[in-house]
């Protein structure tokens, strides 16, 4: 893993409006973007028609913001500054600085454990089903059951979910396949008095089959797979 | 016998309405006076007798000998529980020496009974339909998974014995267990709610609506977009039966099958099944688009008649192998090959990848 101190945010300088917002309750999802990172027009592009009051916004987040604006217009401001941010912290957390924060962030389970039972409190990782802001909210993504649940907590319920976007975490683990939890095959099984419910049942015989296909198909092409279906190797390796 | 009107709420609808106890049903008075609903929490709980008293406010009788040897009738208390009448009776005396920890060893044994008498209670058809006004109201809360679209759950326990997990939360939709979100519920007792009455609740109630319910503006994924994680939901063929072993078709699980099941993208393009980091857990997610796949009876008598063999298969002997066994299997496999689709399409990560 590439540790990079240098270009952590200049320790002479202080980012009071980033600090303020990643501090903020509410908003413990995201992390800190880099100074440099928030400064290279390039990260930005296309950015300038997605949030008004552009550059205003830009330096209130980079703290150089000196405008002396009425209350009404700074809230507007304000507002812009933080969907600024927002839009640029899904494209930050996808570059190699970005995941290695986020990933910091998922081992201490800054984003919260999976409610699924079977899960066994698996940490989650924050996603949107949408890139394009405005569409659905921010999505918690487990890697153990591989389903999305809705944050808990109302004060998480409300971000939108194109500020982490829909890559985010399929990119941490393409990038940190170690990472990736055991699969787990066990389930809930419904009962009446002690026994099966044949519904239920019924069904999960067919999810195994389900399962057994997937297997099937993955031997099929030389994989070596473990029993619950995850790629251990290659055949004649 | 009951408390006076007028009186202080009773000890049930206070213990009901204590901060982590709102999933708790009102046990009826009746239910518990009936001893038959009772049999067998005897053993199960110390200090049955005076624990039922506290539950159903019965105040403790006076007795006037106080001077016996207390240590021993304590310990024959404790040991003998309901059966020694006369000596929680003195208990009553002792009051002012034995208070504190008397009163709170009676208050955690009534809280034990309550509970064990409650799990017989919402299985009973007053306590059920209890249950059901408290689920419409949505007193239990909604799945968390974004694909139950805000699906009604029901408290239920992994094990009918107390003291071994704590209360989960199960959602028809899904039919997946969940831990309830608000952590004043991780201590209490799954055993209180049962293994059998999450099942029951919704045998009991076939044509409760779980399908989708909240505003599908935000919530829904199935808009259309550049990126989306949608499969197009594959349409099932006509002529659906109107239910599928003994559950009607229209509320088996709305939360699963294809359009329902998260897939794995980086800038839109599908993560390869053959990938290292591809799916592995769909199945988890996985129904059928034509239930008819699940009818196993009728799937087996067909493959029964079409193996045109001696017809001496027994029902056990299904999975065993042999020509008839593999013509079913072989029948069984067929809907499984036709619904696969190619996996590598779209697909950025393929075999060589991670
Ligand atoms: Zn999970
Ligand atoms: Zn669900």
């Amino acid at each position: 893993m590439m540790e990079d101190f240098n270009s952590e945010t200049d320790s002479d300088y202080t980012s009071y409006w980033r600090d303020w917002f990643i501090s903020s309750r509410g908003n413990e999802y995201f992390c800190e973007i880099d100074e440099e990172y928030l400064t290279d027009r390039f990260n930005l592009t296309g950015l300038n028609t997605e949030v008004p009051y552009y550059q205003y916004a830009l330096d209130l987040v980079t703290d150089v913001f000196d405008l002396d604006a009425d209350d009404d217009l700074r809230e507007q401001i304000e507002k812009s500054a933080r969907h600024l941010y927002g839009l640029v912290h899904a494209r930050y957390i996808v570059t190699t600085r970005g995941l290695t924060k986020m990933v910091d962030k998922y081992k201490k389970g800054d984003f919260g454990k999976c409610p699924r039972v079977m899960c066994e409190g698996q940490p989650l990782l924050p996603m949107g089903q949408h890139d394009i802001p405005n569409m659905s909210t921010v999505r918690l993504y487990c890697p153990k059951c591989e389903d999305l649940y809705n944050p808990k907590s109302s004060r998480h319920a409300s971000i939108d979910g194109a500020y982490f976007g829909a890559s985010f975490p399929s990119m941490l683990f393409q990038v940190y396949p170690g990472l990736v939890p055991e699969k787990s095959t066990s389930r809930y099984e419904p009962r009446i008095y002690g026994f099966k419910v044949h519904a239920a049942a019924a069904l999960a015989r067919w999810q195994d089959q389900y399962r057994e296909d997937m297997k099937s198909r993955l031997r099929d092409a030389g994989m070596e797979v473990n029993s619950q279906g995850c790629i251990i190797g290659k055949r004649g390796q | 016998m009951s408390s006076s009107e007028g009186a202080p709420e009773s000890w049930i609808s206070s213990f009901c309405s204590l901060m982590g106890h709102e999933f708790f049903a009102e046990v009826s008075e009746d239910f518990i006076e009936d001893d038959f609903n009772l049999t067998g929490l005897q053993s199960q709980v110390p200090m049955y007798k005076e624990a039922l008293e506290m539950i159903l406010d019965v105040e403790p009788e006076e007795d006037e000998d106080e001077d016996e040897e207390e240590e021993e009738e304590e310990d024959e208390d404790e040991l003998l529980g309901d059966e020694k009448l006369p000596g929680y009776r003195r208990a009553g005396d002792r009051r002012h020496t034995r208070v504190a920890s008397d009163l709170s060893v009676i208050e955690s044994s009534a809280e034990l009974l309550y509970g064990l008498i409650h799990q017989r209670y919402i299985t009973s058809r007053p306590g059920i339909q209890q249950m059901l006004e408290k689920y419409e109201m949505q007193h239990f809360g909604v799945c968390p998974r974004v694909y139950c679209n805000g699906c009604k759950v029901l408290p239920v326990g992994r094990s009918d014995t107390p003291g071994q997990e704590t209360v989960k939360l199960f959602c028809p939709s899904c039919q997946d267990l969940y831990t309830p979100p608000n952590s004043r519920f991780h201590s209490v007792d799954g055993a209180f709610f049962g293994t059998t009455f999450g099942c029951l609740f919704f045998m009991t109630f076939p044509d409760l609506d779980i399908g989708p319910r909240l505003d599908s503006s935000l919530v829904s994924p199935a808009r259309s977009s550049t990126v989306n994680n949608q499969v197009s939901p594959d349409v099932p063929p006509a002529h659906q039966p109107v239910e599928i072993n003994g559950v009607r078709t229209a509320n088996f699980c709305p939360g699963l099958g294809l359009g329902k099941i998260y897939e794995s993208r980086i800038y839109g393009f599908r993560v390869s099944e053959r990938s290292r980091t591809g799916p592995r857990m769909k199945w988890l997610r996985m129904k059928p688009t034509d239930v008819e796949e699940l009818n196993e009876m009728a799937r087996y008598e067909a493959a029964r008649r079409e193996a045109d063999n001696d017809g001496d298969t027994e029902m056990g002997a299904a999975p065993a192998g042999g020509a008839q066994n593999s013509a079913i299997a072989k029948r069984k496999k067929a809907p499984m090959r036709r619904r696969r689709y190619n996996p590598d399409q779209m697909s950025i990560n393929g075999a060589e990848a991670g």
